[in-house]
């Protein structure tokens, strides 16, 4: 069970990973050595994976393309999927791989300069995997909210009085 | 026409606050610190709730003491979260905002001339209520040595026997100050002891950063004693909605009811449907923007220590509340000069009684990138002062 001073500190550095120990600091309450080797220890851990960045490649007019692709396998004899997931997260155009419940087995994020890139990708190294049955890619055509962040419609601006009792 | 006016609502002192407002509307690249209400928008379940019930075209009156399933929700939620036990049927009334709340209370137990007890400083309507209900308003004044919390020999001070209410407002607002069980204990006996009806205000009660809120109808033999008013305006962002409630012995309540059947109906239909919302799912959201806060109340102290400024550290609530007198300036001076130079505004302490003087109140609902900067330029303000 997560503490709630570690709570704290989780979530002031998921909202700004960019800040110093002092600035943590200041902002959990808790001392700089005690966060210092708590982050530390949190990384070997592999608790905190990446510190990353989320970008709007839109506004770049950097063209990508996003496709989900769901794949029905045929699960090896004493292997199961976690041997089939390991081979497809090898592959770099392929960024996320989810075991699914419903019709198909795997959901693959894949990301490529264009739908020709995608679809040779599935054509080329994809599809002629032996465990693969079947695949159904669908495009991504506009990405309006990830990672809990709205990237489209208006920002909401309440409007506040300057000073209210 | 001043001669048609009642002597009662001519002696309304104009609120502190009004003239700073004036001042700062005329300036550009304000940051104000100066709003008593959150800088999120009500989550948005609740905003969906609304929307919806105006879909299907829920536009009437509710009953006059409010929804009942909102008051059997609220009933359960005090029950779980604040250990108060009420009968949603006769012991709770939806208001107006926890202000509405207040009024009726005031309106409902004085008779002119009562005395209502009121620690100093706090929120402004108070006094107000007090006084136009025609009681006769004492303070009593906190301290920043107690860390504004009222000690029991000050409301000794205070008291006078027509003394019939004492008001409490934990955690306060200006002073972000809370009360433990420890700190109310003293103040329960004094009221038994002195036949005293508590109007206890917590509508930042779920603005707590260290430990849990005690209710002070909580508190042994307080249950009859305690109006427990409280509101969603604060911990679920809804203060546009104004929807707040009040809860305690069903002699008070239904004759609050009564007066509020006379002047008000009911509280707006579309806002209690949000509210009943946010009980059943405003949780995480709610909590959330507690996470905010709590960083946010942090940096500001320590902004505020770093520029030599004595500040105690508020545990409730959504402000901060610095002792400013080291800068040989008065609240309204320094107030007043700081929105001129820096373009900052703050409220004086003084807006809040007199009590509040030497301080200023500093509101952190605001995004870090602009506390930051306040906080930048009060520093400036204050390094020529030092």
């Amino acid at each position: 069970m997560l503490s709630a001073e570690d709570r704290r500190l989780l979530y002031v550095l998921s909202q700004d990973c960019r800040l110093t120990v002092e600035q943590l600091s200041i902002q959990t309450g808790l001392s700089c050595d005690y966060i210092e080797k708590k982050i530390q220890q949190w990384e070997k851990d592999k608790v905190i994976v990446k510190y990353s960045v989320l970008i709007n490649h839109e506004k770049l007019e950097d063209d990508r393309v996003t496709a989900l692709i769901d794949v029905k396998v045929l699960p090896q004899r004493g292997q199961g999927y976690d041997k089939i997931a390991q081979r497809f997260q090898k592959f770099p155009e392929i960024k996320s791989v989810y075991l699914m419940s419903g019709d198909f087995d795997l959901c693959l994020v894949v990301e490529g300069k264009n739908m020709h890139d995608i679809a040779q990708f599935v054509s080329d190294k994809l599809s002629p995997l032996d465990v693969i049955e079947t695949t159904s890619t669908r495009f991504i055509l506009r990405r309006y909210k990830d990672f809990g962040i709205e990237f489209h419609g208006e920002e909401e601006r309440p409007q506040r009085l300057m000073i209210t009792p | 026409m001043k001669q048609y006016l009642s002597p009662l609502a001519l002696s309304l002192k104009p609120s502190g606050i009004r003239k700073f407002f004036d001042l700062a509307a005329t300036m550009e690249d304000v940051i104000s610190l100066g709003v008593g209400e959150p800088d999120f928008a009500t989550p948005w379940v609740m905003r969906e709730a609304a929307i919806y019930s105006l879909e299907q075209g829920q536009t009437m009156y509710t009953s006059n003491a409010g929804l009942i399933e909102l008051r059997r929700e609220l009933a359960k939620y005090l029950a779980k979260h604040q250990g108060l036990n009420y009968n949603p049927e006769k012991e709770i009334l939806i208001t107006v905002g926890a202000s509405e709340a207040i009024d009726l209370a005031m309106r409902a137990l004085i008779n002119p001339g009562d005395g209502v007890l009121i620690p100093d400083p706090s929120f402004v309507a108070y006094a107000g209520c007090a006084t136009l209900a025609g009681a006769e308003v004492h303070y009593v004044p906190t301290r920043a040595e107690h860390d504004f919390r009222l000690q029991v020999e000050d409301l000794q001070l205070a008291y006078t026997p027509n003394c019939k209410i004492l008001v409490l407002s934990y955690p306060n607002n200006p002073t972000g100050a809370i009360m433990t069980r420890e700190d109310l204990l003293p103040i329960a006996r004094f009221a038994s002891e002195h036949d005293l009806i508590v109007l206890s205000d917590e509508i930042y009660s779920d603005l707590t950063y260290a430990g849990n809120h005690t209710p002070f109808a909580t508190l042994p033999y307080m249950n009859n004693r305690t109006l427990h008013v409280s509101g969603f305006s604060k911990a679920y962002a809804m203060t546009g909605w104004r929807v707040g409630y009040v809860a305690g012995h069903e002699d008070f309540i239904q004759t609050m009811t009564r007066i509020h059947q006379y002047t008000i109906m009911c509280a707006p239909i579309m806002a209690q449907v949000a509210a009943l919302e946010g009980l059943r799912s405003g949780e995480s959201a709610k909590r959330e923007m507690i996470m905010e806060y709590d960083r946010r109340r942090r940096l500001m102290v320590n902004g505020f220590r770093e520029m030599g400024l004595n500040c105690f550290e508020p545990l409730g609530a959504f402000y901060v509340f610095p002792e400013i007198s080291v800068t040989g300036l008065s609240s309204d001076e320094f107030a007043e000069e700081l929105l001129k130079e820096e373009r900052v505004a703050v409220v004086p302490g003084t807006a809040f009684g007199p009590g509040g003087e030497g301080h200023i109140r500093c509101s952190y609902a605001y995004s870090t990138e602009q506390l930051l900067e306040a906080l930048n330029r009060m520093n400036r303000f204050v390094k020529k002062r030092l």
